[in-house]
């Protein structure tokens, strides 16, 4: 008897990909993970690598020269470069929020002027609404834009932005009309455009400062930045979507791609999670105590069985949010489920994993220390558990309403 | 210059290998991949082009169940610009010998200047395959080749892994050339290409199309009779000695050796 297998179940190509993925991970980017995450280093030459692996332009259209691959595909490469290294997959991410920005939201002259050096990897996009003061109340933002001889002058701070350096575009979300009332109505996502790399920028993008990057934890080598704007002047042109049709849109637009957005960090939360996993089955088979293998006491065997669970469930969400995605369906219930299962699964198994690895584990000898001090991010970036937990509330009694 | 590679469709690494006891025969059951050494094989043959050589085209060639197909859009991902696909019932159950003459009638129709293959397949892991292949097309063979240069657009310079250093053996082509895994390190399929594969063209082609007689191969045309193959047998434990006193250790290392004529 036939058995469904839908959710899991690959294409050709998706098995093509994800087998390619997995290799280039397994040879390029776990050899090199522990060097580039000691050194706080960006990894440019994996990043060059995947510029010529097209891994910048799966979901961009094919006539704008990416591959126009679907979101459940791109979940799939998310979750095998993850399992990798999350910073890895953290450059890619923010560029592609951008990209569907651009692709959901804007103009045919914005879409032709970004989008093909952006399946390239030329240039890099990242995405900023958090500020020093506010995170997950976004309304609550306060840098501000105002329209002076036909151009935006930009005044504010923003915080915690992942490619903040490296990236040439930022979709930066500001408040337009700061006497708006619902405050959402008042804020607008500018394409701000400036020079990869640079600090204090000069020129057209003058007023537009990169403070050194941001300590962290873990998630090195991808940095994450605050962003200065000092009078930085954008062109109306640059509002996403058009000034006609953008001004006032931003909140809105950036829900959107956090939808989406939730989807990619679900997936990377089952990509370190199956990494957690992979190590504990290894190293319980190969460390003895009480004369056998950890592995064999069950109180092990527990707690493999235990990840294993949330690693299949967790993928298992991440897909059918992707697929309801791609199938034009309303998905925004599931991809808050996705994105708060699979992270605090991603927490959960590094744990576990480390736990399992007793000294060692806790030793910078051992991959798993790296998955420990990676994993929290997943449970904050792109909305926190308890603000997805919030989300999930409000859509099920929206749902569900009597 | 036309370069055919022959490749094949085997299980995934990752499956551990068994014999399978209703048939005697290795199970192929299971994820299946392209076979690694073969892809060691594109990569000498896109190689070459990018060399500088005139390669008109690289063609992959396997013989294999339908299932087979994946391996040639692994192969022309990899850069093949055409595959071939030799499937047939009656080719099943050949064995060493009746594959190289199968393969060896379906590469005459491609008239290639040079054949590549990887050196050993990850499941039957014969070595031979290009040897046979070599004997029915009447050219020269070279096996286990780790460094490949043209010379004059005619000629072929190799260095052949040898048990001590390598063999420097220089061949005319047409020829038939294995190689091992030192050659190169293949590249990784874009997802370009991925997404392209299916659309370079494949040639399906059964026994009759090229020529193959019918009694040459299958089980049939086969002289390998598989006979009681069972599992290797598990390694035994091998023998702990606790060091609790180093000279002592080293003098029952040491005698541990000397019994078995070691030292």
């Amino acid at each position: 008897m036939a058995v469904a297998t839908d959710l899991i179940a690959k294409t050709d190509e998706q098995k093509a990909i994800t087998e390619m993925v997995r290799q280039f991970a397994d040879e390029k980017i776990l050899p090199n993970a522990e060097h580039y995450d000691h050194e706080d280093e960006f990894p440019a030459p994996i990043v060059e690598q995947m510029k010529d692996l097209g891994l910048f332009g799966v979901t961009i259209p094919e006539e704008y020269g990416g591959m126009g691959l679907d979101l459940t595909t791109y979940a799939m490469i998310v979750e095998e470069l993850s399992r990798g290294w999350i910073s890895i997959s953290g450059i890619v991410n923010t560029h592609f929020i951008g990209s569907y920005l651009l692709m959901k939201f804007g103009t045919e002259e914005q879409k032709q002027k970004y989008l093909a050096r952006m399946a390239t990897g030329e240039i890099r996009a990242a995405f900023s609404l958090s500020e020093p003061e506010c995170g997950s109340d976004v309304q609550a933002i306060k840098t501000t834009a105002r329209k002076l001889d036909g151009a935006y002058e930009i005044n504010g701070q923003k915080m915690w932005v992942t490619n903040g350096l490296l990236s040439s575009l930022v979709f930066v979300l500001v408040k337009t009309d700061p006497s708006a009332e619902p405050k959402y109505k008042g804020m607008t996502c500018f394409i701000a455009e400036k020079e990869p790399g640079v600090s204090e920028n000069s020129g057209e993008y003058a007023g537009f400062t990169v403070p050194p990057k941001i300590k962290k934890l873990g998630y090195k080598g991808v940095e994450s930045t605050e962003l200065v704007f000092d009078g930085y002047r954008c062109p109306a042109e640059n509002i996403l979507g058009g000034e006609e049709a953008g001004l006032g849109q931003g909140f809105v637009q950036m829900m959107d791609a956090l939808e989406v957005g939730r989807v990619n960090v679900a997936a990377r939360g089952v990509g370190i999670a199956q990494r957690a996993l992979e190590l504990a089955l290894r190293y319980s088979q190969e460390r003895k105590a009480f004369g056998k293998e950890i592995a064999q006491h069950q109180a092990i065997q527990f707690k493999l069985a235990d990840m294993a669970t949330q690693v299949e469930a967790a993928r298992l969400l991440t897909l059918r949010a992707a697929r309801l995605k791609d199938a034009g369906e309303r998905s925004d219930l599931e991809a808050g489920m996705a994105k708060l299962f699979a992270s605090e699964a991603g927490r959960f198994c590094v744990e576990e994993s480390l736990r399992i690895h007793g000294g060692y584990g806790y030793s910078k000898e051992y991959e798993v220390e790296r998955l420990y001090r990676d994993a929290p991010l997943l449970l904050i970036g792109e909305g926190t558990s308890e603000i997805q937990r919030m989300v999930i509330g409000r859509k099920l009694l929206q749902r569900h309403k009597i | 210059m036309k370069i055919c590679v022959l490749v094949k469709e085997v299980p995934d690494a990752a499956v551990e290998k068994r014999i399978d006891p209703s048939t005697g025969r290795l199970d192929r059951s299971g994820e299946r991949n392209l076979n690694p050494y073969d892809t060691h094989a594109i990569e000498a043959a896109m190689q070459i082009r990018e060399g500088g050589s005139d390669v008109e085209e690289i063609v992959a060639v396997t013989m294999g169940p339908e299932s087979a197909v994946r391996a040639l859009h692994k192969a022309v991902s990899l850069g093949a610009d055409r595959s071939v696909h030799l499937s047939d019932d009656s080719l099943a159950g050949s064995d060493v010998a009746a594959t190289g003459y199968a393969l060896a009638k379906t590469l005459q129709r491609e008239s290639p200047d040079l054949v590549l293959l990887g050196q050993q397949s990850d499941d039957g892991e014969c070595y031979t395959i290009g040897a046979v292949v070599a004997d029915h097309l009447q050219m020269p063979s070279l096996t286990q080749v780790i460094k490949l240069d043209v010379e004059d657009g005619a000629k072929l310079r190799c260095e052949r892994q040898a048990e001590y250093g390598y063999d420097t053996v220089s061949v005319e082509m047409p020829a038939v050339i294995s190689v091992g895994d030192a050659i190169n390190e293949p590249r990784y399929p874009s997802l370009k290409a991925i997404m392209g594969a299916k659309k370079k063209p494949l040639d399906a082609v059964a026994a009759g199309d090229v020529g193959i007689e019918s009694d040459h191969v299958g089980e049939a045309g086969s002289q390998v009779q598989c006979g009681d193959f069972k599992p290797p047998p598990e390694k035994a434990g091998g023998e702990i000695i606790e060091d609790e006193d180093t000279d002592e250790t080293v003098e029952k290392i040491v005698a541990w050796l000397d019994e078995r004529k070691l030292l």
